[in-house]
């Protein structure tokens, strides 16, 4: 069969769909964003009308799927690891109540944060919920996992994890297909109470989750994505999970390693060959991407047993992503390098676009408040988190989606004036409305700067849930309308902005400043694509 | 047999274009590829790099350890020096010389070209002025798409043509013979210089 050149997240997306997937739900964020994108782009998902529409934030991507699911019929959520965090408790409880139609999550990790603001590692969420974890070593494991997913999950009816990190998320290779099979029919769940979590009731459900932990443990054992490979030099035991499987085996071209190597992508973690492994071998060397979670597991609080070789010890850096360079200094120290690049070369960090409407909105901020000194702008996640750096260095704070509305809150609690915060019009309906709500309860005196560029710009411009309707939902949370206002970031605007910024700010009440100018690259692109349907039509 | 190459530029300059371009013409020669793209938050003016491997036998990992790239390719000259210890000992260097300025200190133009030219193999070619002098400056990606082709082994010129005409033919008989055009001025310089050897 002729071989689909994929993206880690693509293959995922058509191993999916090969399987029978019937919905599949998302908020965008890097590395997750070109699974959902795939299936959108995909001819299959239309025929089939398997159901691709972005959701306003992770826990209710979550929680839709897991209705596609008691509907009888296979789902999936997609989402950056961060991402996770915010639906961790439909999760945590969906391993509980359990699935219907097979479930499938994946959350990928961003290990040395390219686009994320910090690097945790999924795999202790699946172990925090008893399920069953996947994590493919290459873009064909991702295809075949998703698609056999299902199955796991289906077999057991419990959620399973499906763990990427970014290098695979984003590197392609070639992908074989398998049979596509049937969506499934909407069937509902036997046991009519099997999703109602009431005390007594979650009690008996979560003693059958804990109940199959020995039968999770023995698919481990017989997973084909687990292999034990054999060496005849016991001085060193090697236990590779996922990616990192590839580092080490890039440094054995031949394929010939001489120590025994135990590949882990399949989890809870087989113990007979753990054990096995830790038997023959005088010490082992743990390779993962992300947390030492393999290695801590393995060696335990009081490090008795065999000696485990790691992250833990200074073997491997304790954060960071691996590479193949790092695998190899273990084997072959210090190897000289034939050329050297220049220490003169300067960074080049991501900036704002040229003529991006954020700039304006900055810069305009930065004079309404130049009397004031700094400190006073909290801001959270998207383009816009670029304004912490020179020359605008306007913003100071990004923690997490949403925190920019309630920091300022607990600021102005604290008796900071003006408290003001900056926050993409994406990201509030993600997660700032809440914060708008609390505000407006208490009547806070915070000034709310939507920065609304009409897309979700971060991630590659998909759509914009709360599109044209923000002054609706603002007002609709109570805001009151003379202090909803709405300037259009521009430099010809300038003046007339620093004005509307300077009134919002001293205001000792809660006010919202939307500030909307359509993203430069969704424009352009748009005016691109307007000028090809031109020509095509002429 | 294998290549493996370094693509380096700047978000929004498109090499992953060129990588593209180079991975579809690769899994029609059934040989087997890997290729890292950065997406993200890099994506927005930074610098960027995809990590593209090919060979006859499975590849392992996605990303190349240093001193293997048998081909450093950039769009932009500084770039093309920040991997630089990825170049194996007899690799290639080829790269634009048109420099993206988009930060305040951009170094000196000229530590830039003596790093450059004192290197035992390498290519500087002035990609957007020769795509310019094509009538279509928006082709200096396939001008070093062109440039790159010799340096890869078991992927000929003719199927790069035809990739580049299928792109192209939506765009109409003249876009893609301007950018076949821009594509053999690309090749012949780098073969060129292969010869001067």
């Amino acid at each position: 069969m002729k071989k689909l050149l994929l993206l880690g997240d693509e293959a995922i997306a058509q191993g999916a769909m090969d399987a029978g997937l019937s919905g599949i739900y998302a908020y965008p964020g890097t590395p997750s964003t070109e699974i959902m994108e795939y299936v959108q782009g995909s001819k299959m998902a239309e025929e089939r009308n398997i159901h691709r529409m972005w959701s306003a934030n992770e826990k209710t991507a979550f929680e839709a799927a897991l209705g596609m699911s008691y509907g009888g019929k296979r789902a999936m959520v997609c989402m950056k690891h961060v991402g996770l965090n915010v639906a961790a408790d439909p999760f945590m409880n969906s391993s509980v109540t359990g699935i219907n139609g097979g479930f499938l999550l994946v959350s990928a990790d961003d290990p040395s944060m390219h686009s994320s603001q910090n690097e945790q590692d999924s795999r202790y969420y699946g172990k925090f919920a008893n399920i069953p974890i996947l994590e493919p070593s290459n873009q064909q494991e991702a295809y075949d996992m998703a698609y056999e997913g299902f199955t796991l999950s289906e077999k057991y009816r419990v959620p399973v994890l499906l763990r990427i990190t970014t290098r695979l998320a984003h590197s392609r290779s070639g992908v074989e297909r398998r049979e596509v099979l049937p969506q499934h029919s909407l069937s509902l769940p036997q046991d009519p109470k099997q999703f109602v979590l009431l005390p007594a009731m979650a009690r008996v459900k979560y003693r059958i989750l804990l109940s199959n932990q020995p039968n999770f443990r023995e698919e481990s054992l017989h997973s084909p994505f687990n292999k034990y490979f054999n060496g005849l030099d016991k001085r060193m035991g090697i236990i590779a999970c996922g990616l990192a499987y590839n580092y080490l085996m890039e440094n054995f071209r031949n394929g010939n390693i001489d120590y025994p190597v135990l590949k882990i992508c399949q989890y809870p973690m087989p113990i007979e060959l753990l054990k096995k492994i830790t038997d023959e071998c005088e010490e082992v060397l743990v390779v993962e991407e992300g947390y030492p979670f393999v290695e801590e597991l393995i060696k335990g609080l009081l490090g008795k047993g065999v000696y485990v070789k790691g992250r833990l010890d200074g073997t491997l850096p304790r954060d960071g992503e691996l590479d193949p360079d790092l695998v190899a200094e273990i084997f072959w120290k210090g190897k000289p390098l034939p050329h050297k690049t220049p220490d003169w070369i300067s960074r080049r960090p991501p900036m704002l676009c040229k003529g991006c409407g954020h700039i304006d909105t900055f810069l305009a901020l930065n004079e309404a408040l130049k009397d004031y000194g700094p400190g006073h702008v909290f801001s959270d996640i998207g383009c816009y988190t670029l304004g912490a750096n020179p020359p605008y260095n306007a913003i100071y704070s990004c923690v997490d989606m949403g925190a920019s509305v309630t920091m300022a809150v607990g600021a102005a609690d604290a008796g900071l004036f003006p408290s003001a915060c900056v926050i993409g019009d994406s990201t509030f309906t993600h997660s700032g409305m809440t914060g708008l709500l609390d505000a407006v309860n208490k009547n806070s005196p915070v000034t709310v700067i939507i920065s609304d560029n009409q897309t979700t710009a971060m991630t590659g411009g998909q759509p914009t849930p709360g599109l044209n309707r923000l002054e609706k939902i603002c007002v609709g949370l109570g805001v009151e309308p003379e202090h909803m206002r709405v300037m259009v970031p521009l430099k010809k605007n300038h003046e007339e902005n620093v004005k509307i910024l300077r009134e919002e700010l001293e205001y000792r009440g809660v006010s919202v400043v939307i500030s909307r100018r359509e993203c430069i690259q969704t424009a352009s692109k748009k005016k691109r694509a307007e000028k090809k349907t031109k020509k095509t039509n002429a | 047999m294998k290549t493996d190459i370094i693509l380096a530029g700047v978000g929004g300059q498109g090499i992953l274009t060129i990588a593209t371009a180079i991975g579809a013409a690769a899994i029609k020669k059934n040989l087997y590829l890997k290729q890292a793209e950065v997406h993200g938050m890099s994506q927005r003016g930074g610098a960027v790099q995809s990590h593209l491997r090919l060979s006859n036998r499975p590849v392992a990992s996605d990303l190349i350890p240093r001193a293997h790239a048998d081909l450093i390719l950039s769009v932009e000259p500084m770039e093309s020096l920040r991997y630089l210890s990825y170049l194996s000992e007899d690799g290639w260097l080829v790269t634009n010389e048109e420099p993206y300025k988009n930060i305040d200190d951009y170094p000196d133009m000229e530590t830039i070209m003596n790093e450059i030219t004192s290197l035992p193999r390498y290519v500087l070619l002035n990609a957007d002025q020769i795509a310019r002098n094509l009538g279509s400056p928006r082709s200096s990606n396939i001008v070093m798409l062109g440039a790159a082709i010799p340096f890869i082994n078991g992927l000929d010129a003719a199927l790069m043509e035809e990739g580049i005409r299928q792109v192209f033919a939506r765009k109409g008989e003249e876009v893609a013979e301007v950018n076949l055009q821009a594509f053999r001025a690309g090749m012949q310089i780098s073969e060129e210089r292969i010869r001067n050897k």
